[in-house]
């Protein structure tokens, strides 16, 4: 009962919007401590640690900066040595093509040439065999008709130089009769 | 008021009046003075160990120090000030706002279990601080004329009613402001306080016999409010440390 008195007493002077004094000045104490580490200790040593990191950052980005330049100007020149490499590549490939060509053109004219060569060299041959050929049959006819005729007639006709001109008119016309029916 | 015939030991003013701990040559040390002085130690050793030696790349408690500096900083004082002017008071700035926040928590932190800002001396040494750094600001920014026009906003486009909307802006921004702007966080914190106590107190009165459901409804409300608490430290603390800025912010600004 008698603290509840008490209690009530304290409430009755108790106003919670007037500050007490000695709370007052513990609460600026208090507070000074704060403000005094952030202000001269902490917050100055924290905003040093972020620069150093963003500078670190920023020379890292710097760093790939120019890493990727360097990339860019090699990467540049690469290609730049493949397209004269793919050039030289295809000169050289039309180059061969037209050797080639060039190369197969006369071995075929040489091939022409040659068989025309052959051919020529064929017919002769067989013209001049033909003639001969003729020209012994002609002979081998004659001797044979004339003896024959001889032997018919009984004597000897051979040293008979119209004889020899009959036989050939004779021939010469059996030719001529050839000739036509064909 | 605490004896209302049921014996309901309900939670009031004095609950916001400690004995004193010890006593020396008349001045009286109690718990309240002690948690303010423990917030100064406990802001103090954490940023301690984040900031005292800092490093590029930073370990945990860095981190989370880094990580509530960065938003007083920025998502605060930047925000409201500007890069150029405002650096000069990020300090002042993340002292309160960090200070304040931790004077709340201790609401909520068993043993201590009362929020320092809820005795009104604290949130008035600090809302002293601003005020006294905001109108000395506008009389350095402005000189004497200028800053008398920018704090009662004088206007004379206005015409006629330019004396009585200065008298309001006197009123209002001269006298009333740094009351409201301690006021704010001491009754958010007070009232806090005693629905924390009310549920608390009610959970053990009502564990007897048939109003044991009520006692748990009470001790879930605890919880709630707990947490919703937790909240409000958080919020108060930002709209403390806002308020401040936007009255430097007031006073640095051109008149117009």
């Amino acid at each position: 009962m008698i603290a509840n008195l008490v209690a009530l007493a304290a409430e009755e002077e108790q106003n919670p919007l007037i500050p007490p004094g000695p709370e007052l000045l513990v609460g600026t104490l208090a507070f000074a401590i704060v403000f005094f580490f952030f202000a001269k200790k902490l917050l100055p040593r924290i905003n040093k640690t972020l620069e150093e990191r963003r500078e670190l950052i920023e020379g890292g980005i710097e760093k790939a900066e120019a890493a990727q330049t360097e990339a860019q100007s090699v990467l540049e020149q690469y290609k730049a040595q493949l397209a004269e490499a793919r050039h030289e590549a295809a000169r050289l490939r039309q180059e061969a093509q037209e050797q080639g060509a060039a190369l197969i053109a006369e071995m075929r004219a040489e091939g022409q040439r040659q068989r025309e060569e052959i051919i020529a060299a064929g017919h002769s041959q067989i013209e001049a065999d033909r003639k001969a050929a003729a020209q012994a049959l002609r002979q081998d006819v004659g001797q044979l008709a004339t003896d024959l005729a001889g032997k018919l007639v009984g004597e000897s006709l051979e040293d008979h130089a119209r004889q020899s001109r009959t036989i050939d008119r004779f021939l010469d016309d059996l030719e001529e009769k050839a000739e036509a029916a064909r | 008021m605490s004896d209302n015939g049921c014996g309901f030991p309900a939670p009031g003013l004095h609950s916001f009046l400690f004995q004193p701990i010890f006593t020396v040559g008349g001045f009286e040390f109690n718990k309240v003075m002690l948690l303010a002085l423990l917030t100064s130690l406990v802001v103090v050793s954490f940023f301690y160990a984040a900031f005292g030696r800092a490093k590029v790349v930073p370990g945990k408690a860095q981190m989370i120090g880094e990580a509530g500096y960065d938003f007083v900083r920025r998502s605060i004082v930047y925000e409201t000030l500007g890069k150029r002017e405002g650096e000069k008071y990020v300090p002042l700035m993340v002292s309160l706002f960090f200070f304040v926040w931790i004077m709340n928590v201790w609401s909520v932190i068993p043993l201590a279990q009362f929020p320092v800002a809820s005795v009104i001396a604290y949130p008035a040494v600090l809302a002293i601080i601003v005020y006294v750094l905001w109108v000395s600001l506008t009389f350095k920014r402005h000189g004497f004329v200028g800053g008398w026009k920018n704090i009662v906003g004088y206007d004379p486009s206005l015409g006629p009613i330019k004396w009585l909307v200065s008298f309001i802006e006197f009123f209002s921004n001269l006298l009333v402001r740094p009351f409201t702007h301690a006021v704010r966080l001491f009754a958010n914190m007070f009232a806090g306080h005693l629905m924390l106590v009310m549920f608390t107190v009610a959970s053990w009165y009502l564990l007897n016999g048939w109003m044991v459901p009520a006692a748990g409804v009470s001790f879930v409300m605890t919880i709630v409010m707990i947490l919703f608490e937790l909240f409000v430290q958080a919020v108060q603390a930002y709209v403390f440390v806002l308020l401040a800025c936007s009255y430097i912010q007031g006073a640095l600004a051109e008149h117009h």
